[in-house]
């Protein structure tokens, strides 16, 4: 698509809407008009929605130089239509005549730009960068850049707020004049009166801070960012933490430790939880950014300190990021940092009085062997697992659990077997069903490596239990799970082992379970294949066509449907077309239809 | 930015073999079974005891002593102790706890105790008590109509600290003039952000002392307002969480009434702004009562500003929650009470369309709500007067309704209202019976309409789609 297009689409106007009539042409934007003005929000909504149709319609000169005047005057409505059109307007380039039309965008997108509700703002700010790409350095300075400049020095708090957001897409293609003054505006704005404003600059500080020009960098944004990590409100100060890691990227090494490092530690300390918090969470980052050297001096007490935090909250962020940040330390000193100064916080935490931060860290915990090796894993990381694994908050085993496979690289999940079947047993009969879905999702992984005879012994029977559990989220999961265990253990398990007790449930008492047989036919057919499937699976399901409970005889049409193309085609013919056809004369309206669908879909009419 | 570490589930407050009848609890039982939760953030573990040194009563000395033993007792007071440790210096903990009480009794009885050099030593003992970073909530999920609230652990200290500030302020020798120094507009900020904190008793202390402020310090007027506004305004467009709004908004209940006639335009902007856009939060049931008080207390101050307030509130309108349909309902009727005829004319048409909207609703209780404003004696005498307006916008659903509602309640109250509208304006009443039928066909040929169109516009579209990839258009 290309500019080209334009008239084209005006003459297809004329095809297609003129009929007789040949003011049809007007049309459309009669219509906008009208449903935009509609009682119903849903049709104003739905009209919006299809601006690009009406666009399309009008040609590119009358959707600029009718349709888009008429939006910027209309704007008052309701945030959801106004969300819609700032969004479509992102995407209208072509249909105003592409590039060299594109600043037409830019009034009724400013006057969204200003609007209260901070998504419709957004989404128009959104729009505006999407569209600066579109346009040429000229008119850049000539339209974009003015209307960045009205934005910043705007009355109300909401147009400053999105000017912030423009800076960066401008100031890399405009004159050396235009952009000194983009640099005073956003300096104006980190000092601004209100803290949203200063809060939209410091989340956008990072952002700008990439398309200086380095020296720019050590001048403007140093003294900015500085100043607003030491804001009055902690909720400045910790958006400022995110700008740092990104100006840390940008600096020669030899420039962080006066420029950026200072206000960091500072930051590290904050008597604001969340500002330290927010250090903790972008550690990872912020070790990056700084390199080997200023890791070793400075981030590693700065860690132990946040690994020890009195919040909890912190804590719980910082106990994330431990393998995060000991995957990454420099090479030659790793094992001697993590075994003398982290190790011992990390053991600190495992008996931390807070069940979010146990959990935190046994989600990552195990991924220290691998980094730490055989010897040191069984030694000292093992003790650590094993207490998790008896930890009295079942998220805090479940964490443990599902990262065994870190563990079973390095020295094999043997080790922990002791102690990891009573953990899981608990977990399986825990009073939450979502605990015991979760454990569910992890059997086939454990089965795969405790191995067939450690599951038959100790495990099956969970399985098994499941099945008839009271929750029906579990009855499913407890249903797949076996089919992803035939998937490891393969079809002759199947047949010894769980075939037989799943077929028995199909004489019990409560139709709930009798149905659950029917599910977990419809998902091991396929697994177990046409003979098992023909010889043991079908007599029961014809069995059951004569349930007493309608539910149960519509499962039977739907499963004979589901595993029809797993038998063969005598079989359906001479034995389930005639089951089918039974059900499809029966009582039942659902029983009735279902049979009917699976005659339909299994070619059987 | 998000924090969400703390939102992962309940599971882990598991009390065994009780749930498992019901995977479900409700969260107020569960919570029922924990030790009701204290935090505080105030106390960074420190190792040491703290000894602080025994000084007489003051009441034991003689007066020309007093003023200078009530200062060191006013530093003493600085210190701080860790409450979360219910055990570590418990008798350090009385000692000031018996301190502050002297204090509170001091300030209240003695005279000509406040000399210049008291106020930097009251201000600094509060300050370092009471202003601290607040914990992070116990939940990220924290519900305050269901859940407790998390209580501030270091209470015993703290509520003695309010009190004496409090009687401090309320004192006759009490003077701004030198106090203003001290009580800044740092001061005061601080001051505001403590206003989130969970527990309702802090909160009702720090709405006296802010009020206590206000009162005496004119010069911080304006930016305590201007201050409030931003607190909102946060707790609107980012966080929709903030523990004191309900407080704040009563405090500016009594500001608004305060107001000097004709309203500033600063003013008229905090009410459109600020306090209308309260209304979307979903927390609304919090600090309705509060917030609908503030914005009658408007109306009554300046009649003018009914239409922008009603145009605010049906802009806002809830779209999916009947409950805080049920406040606005109810909103708009203490707006009705007290609207001017001439205005409620400016407004009628808008309202009414909402109003049948809300009549026709599904909900029962929204129905009925809406329903009630028919035994609302000046809001019939409003209908009446112009019924010739309302009644036709009103008519369509009621008459759908009465014949369609699921609630017999609701059918018997919108029998009602028929025939209350019958007996107002019968030769209206008829003609829209009789039109009825012709009008619901007129609509539906006017969708029909707007569906060929919007069907027509699409092949249209269609078809360019087609040519564009043949490549039929000549450039």
């Amino acid at each position: 698509a290309s500019g080209a297009q334009g008239p084209a689409l005006v003459e297809g106007v004329g095809l297609g809407m003129a009929g007789a009539d040949s003011d049809d042409s007007l049309y459309p934007i009669a219509v906008l008009i009208d449903e935009l003005r509609n009682e119903d929000v849903q049709l104003r909504l739905n009209s919006i929605k299809k601006l690009s149709t009406i666009a399309l319609a009008l040609g590119v000169e009358r959707t600029r130089t009718e349709l888009l005047p008429f939006l910027t005057d209309t704007i008052y409505d309701e945030d959801e239509v106004l969300l819609a059109l700032a969004e479509q307007l992102g995407n209208f380039t072509m249909l105003v005549g592409g590039p060299e039309y594109v600043h037409c965008l830019l009034p009724p997108l400013e006057s969204l730009a200003t609007v209260e509700e901070t998504v419709v703002r957004d989404k128009a700010v959104e729009s505006l960068r999407k569209i600066s790409h579109e346009h040429s350095p000229v008119d850049l300075e000539v339209h974009f850049e003015p209307l960045v400049k009205r934005l910043a020095s705007g009355d109300w708090f909401t147009s400053r707020t999105s000017a912030c957001g423009l800076f960066s897409v401008c100031y890399p293609r405009v004159s050396s004049t235009v952009k000194a003054e983009i640099r005073q505006h956003f300096r104006t704005l980190c000092s601004d009166d209100t803290p949203m404003v200063r809060r939209a600059a410091a989340s956008k500080l990072g952002e700008f801070a990439k398309v200086l020009e380095l020296e720019y960098v050590k001048s403007d944004i140093i003294s900015l960012f500085t100043a607003l990590a030491s804001d009055e409100q902690d909720s400045v100060r910790l958006l400022a933490v995110e700008a740092g890691v990104s100006i840390a990227t940008l600096l020669p090494q030899e420039d962080l430790e006066t420029l950026v490092m200072p206000t960091l530690r500072q930051a590290a300390e904050d008597k604001s939880w969340r500002v330290r918090y927010m250090v903790a969470d972008k550690f990872s980052d912020l070790q990056k950014a700084v390199g080997p050297e200023i890791t070793k001096n400075d981030l590693v007490p700065a860690f132990q300190n946040l690994l020890k935090d009195c919040e909890a909250e912190v804590r719980a962020a910082a106990a994330n990021k431990v393998k995060e940040f000991c995957e990454n330390l420099p090479e030659d000193s790793r094992e001697t940092i993590i075994m003398t100064h982290i190790l011992p916080c990390v053991k600190e935490l495992v008996s931390d009085t807070n069940q979010h931060v146990k959990s935190a860290l046994a989600s990552v915990i195990m991924g220290l062997s691998t980094i730490l090796g055989k010897d040191n894993t069984v030694e000292h990381l093992l003790p650590l697992f094993l207490a998790q694994l008896k930890d009295e908050c079942p998220e805090v085993r479940l964490n443990i659990i599902s990262n065994l496979d870190c563990v079973n690289e390095v020295i094999g999940i043997r080790q922990l077997s002791q102690s990891l079947l009573p953990a899981i047993v608990e977990l399986a009969e825990d009073a939450k069903w979502r605990v015991r879905l979760a454990i569910i999702e992890y059997m086939p992984l454990l089965a795969g490596q405790l191995g067939v005879e450690f599951f038959d012994e100790k495990l099956n029977s969970l399985c098994m239990a499941w099945l008839v559990d009271h929750v029906y989220a579990i009855r499913e999961a407890a249903t797949c799970n076996l089919m992803k265990l035939v998937e490891k253990f393969g079809a002759e398990w199947a047949q010894n082992t769980i075939v037989p007790k799943v077929l028995g449930m199909a004489n019990d008492p409560n139709y709930l379970h009798r149905m659950t047989t029917l599910f977990c036919i419809n998902a091991l057919s396929e697994v177990c294949g046409q003979e098992i499937t023909t010889k043991h699976m079908l007599p029961v399901v014809f069995k059951m066509s004569n349930d007493q409970v309608a539910n149960v005889r519509f499962n039977v049409a739907k499963s004979l449907q589901k595993i029809g193309p797993v038998l063969d085609s005598n079989c359906l013919q001479t034995e389930v077309k005639p089951v089918l056809e039974k059900l499809a004369s029966d009582q039942d309206m659902d029983v009735k239809y279902f049979a009917q669908e699976a005659i339909s879909v299994l070619s059987l009419a | 930015h998000k924090l969400s570490v703390m939102a992962m589930s309940s599971a882990a407050t598991t009390a065994p073999s009780v749930d498992k009848v019901d995977g479900f609890s409700r969260k107020s039982v569960r919570k029922a079974r924990q030790k009701r939760a204290q935090s505080s953030s105030q106390f960074r573990s420190q190792d040491k005891p703290i000894e602080l040194v025994q000084l007489p009563l003051l009441k034991d000395v003689s007066a020309q002593e007093q003023p200078e033993l009530f200062l060191k007792k006013l530093q003493q007071c600085c210190t701080l102790f860790d409450f979360m440790e219910t055990l570590s210096d418990l008798k350090m903990k009385e000692y000031k706890r018996s301190s502050l009480n002297e204090l509170v009794d001091y300030v209240t009885l003695s005279r000509g105790y406040l000399t210049e050099q008291t106020y930097p030593e009251v201000v600094k003992m509060v300050s370092c008590n009471i202003f601290r970073t607040l914990p992070p909530s116990d939940s990220n999920e924290f519900d305050p109509e269901e859940d407790e609230p998390t209580l501030e652990a270091s209470w015993p200290h703290l509520q003695l600290v309010y009190e004496f500030f409090i009687r401090f302020l309320e004192s006759q020798e009490f003077q701004p003039s030198v106090a203003k120094k001290y009580i800044d507009q740092k001061f005061v900020l601080q001051l505001l952000e403590l206003f989130d904190s969970e527990d309702p008793r802090e909160r009702d202390c720090l709405k006296t002392v802010l009020h206590r402020i206000y009162g005496k310090f004119l010069g911080l007027r304006a930016f305590i307002r201007k201050q409030i506004n931003n607190i909102f305004l946060c707790f609107v467009y980012e966080t929709e969480h903030f523990n004191g709004v309900a407080e704040l908004l009563e405090i500016l209940g009594s500001i608004i009434n305060g107001f000097a006639l004709p309203l500033k335009a600063e003013h008229k902007q905090f009410l459109v702004k600020v306090l209308l856009p309260l209304h979307t939060v979903r927390s609304l049931s919090l600090f309705h009562a509060q917030l609908a008080y503030c914005i009658v207390q408007f109306l009554e101050k300046d009649p003018t500003l009914t239409e922008p307030v009603i145009r605010g509130l049906l802009k806002f309108w809830p779209k999916t929650c009947s409950q805080k349909e049920v406040m606005f309902l109810g909103e708009l009727e203490e707006i009705l009470d007290v609207i001017e005829p001439t205005q409620f004319v400016k407004i009628q048409e808008l309202l009414f369309k909402q109003i049948a909207r809300c009549v026709s609703s599904p909900h029962f209780q929204v129905a009925e709500r809406a329903l009630y404003y028919w035994n609302n004696e000046y809001i019939m005498s409003l209908i009446e007067e112009n019924s010739s307006v309302i009644l036709p916008i009103m008519f369509a659903s009621l008459y759908r309704i009465s014949k369609e509602h699921w609630n017999p309640a609701i059918s018997a109250l919108i029998y009602n209202v028929l025939k209350a509208f019958m007996e107002m304006n019968s030769a209206l009443f008829d003609e829209l019976a009789a039109n009825y039928k012709s009008d619901r066909q007129r609509e539906r040929k006017k969708d029909k309409e707007r569906e060929d169109l919007w069907r027509k516009l699409e092949e249209l579209e269609l078809r360019r789609g087609v040519q564009n990839s043949d490549g039929v258009i000549p450039t």
